[in-house]
């Protein structure tokens, strides 16, 4: 049975590095700076979902702290990027 | 992960979650790639993220369980994180985008009447976007 986890498992790591890379082409072409925003989100979330797969194969807990630091931190640098694009700056006094 | 065997209740449903999760990222990232204008492109990541992470995280949680012999529930609080935070993330990134919209349709107007941008003479602290 570990044979077809072991084959989901690389199967899905491979889709997520290719919606990363997908994601990373979208960041570097995007035509407008939302278009940057947008693809900076996907692929915190897919670069979150690739750590997850590799604690699974390695049968780890430690990754999922850094799931979670990454899923926090990029929603927190998402928001201040969209922000920033609304009002023209982050904190305002 | 060879040194582990994992029970058949946990391996398969989460081989079946991993593959389906996969998937569905990389459809709404191919759309994020693909679609042609910017408000089509917000919908392919912002839903194809939320279900494939829900997807990853429930077979995470399947297989962690299966490896303590106890229920491990801890990657829920990702999944509630990211449930609560995409559709914020997804409005915001949707409110910018129309307000800075909107200001370039001001600014071509305005060019294409110079006479009233004259007059007006209101400035707004934002760069013209590229493209």
């Amino acid at each position: 049975m570990n044979a077809v986890l072991d084959a989901a498992i690389w199967f899905a790591q491979a889709c997520l590095a290719i919606a990363t890379t997908f994601a990373a082409i979208r960041l570097i072409r995007g035509p407008r700076a939302q278009d940057r925003v947008l693809a900076f989100d996907t692929m915190y979330i897919n670069g979150m979902l690739n750590l997850l797969m590799l604690g699974m194969r390695s049968s780890s807990t430690a990754y999922f702290d850094m799931a979670l630091l990454i899923a926090m931190f990029g929603f927190v640098g998402t928001i201040s990027l969209a922000k920033f694009l609304l009002r023209g700056e982050v904190i305002e006094p | 992960m060879s040194t582990v065997e994992f029970p058949l209740w946990a391996a398969l449903p989460a081989a079946i979650l991993l593959i389906i999760g996969g998937l569905v990222t990389v459809t709404g990232s191919i759309g994020l790639l693909r679609l042609p204008t910017f408000f089509m492109r917000m919908h392919g990541p912002s839903m194809g993220n939320t279900l494939g992470a829900g997807c990853v995280l429930i077979a995470s949680m399947l297989l962690s369980s299966a490896l303590q012999h106890r229920p491990i529930i801890h990657e829920i609080l990702i999944t509630v994180f990211i449930v609560i935070a995409s559709p914020v993330t997804a409005m915001l990134v949707m409110r910018a985008a129309v307000y800075r919209t909107r200001v370039n349709e001001e600014r071509q107007r305005k060019q294409a009447t110079p006479l009233t941008a004259a007059a007006e003479g209101k400035q707004d602290g934002e760069r013209p976007a590229a493209g």
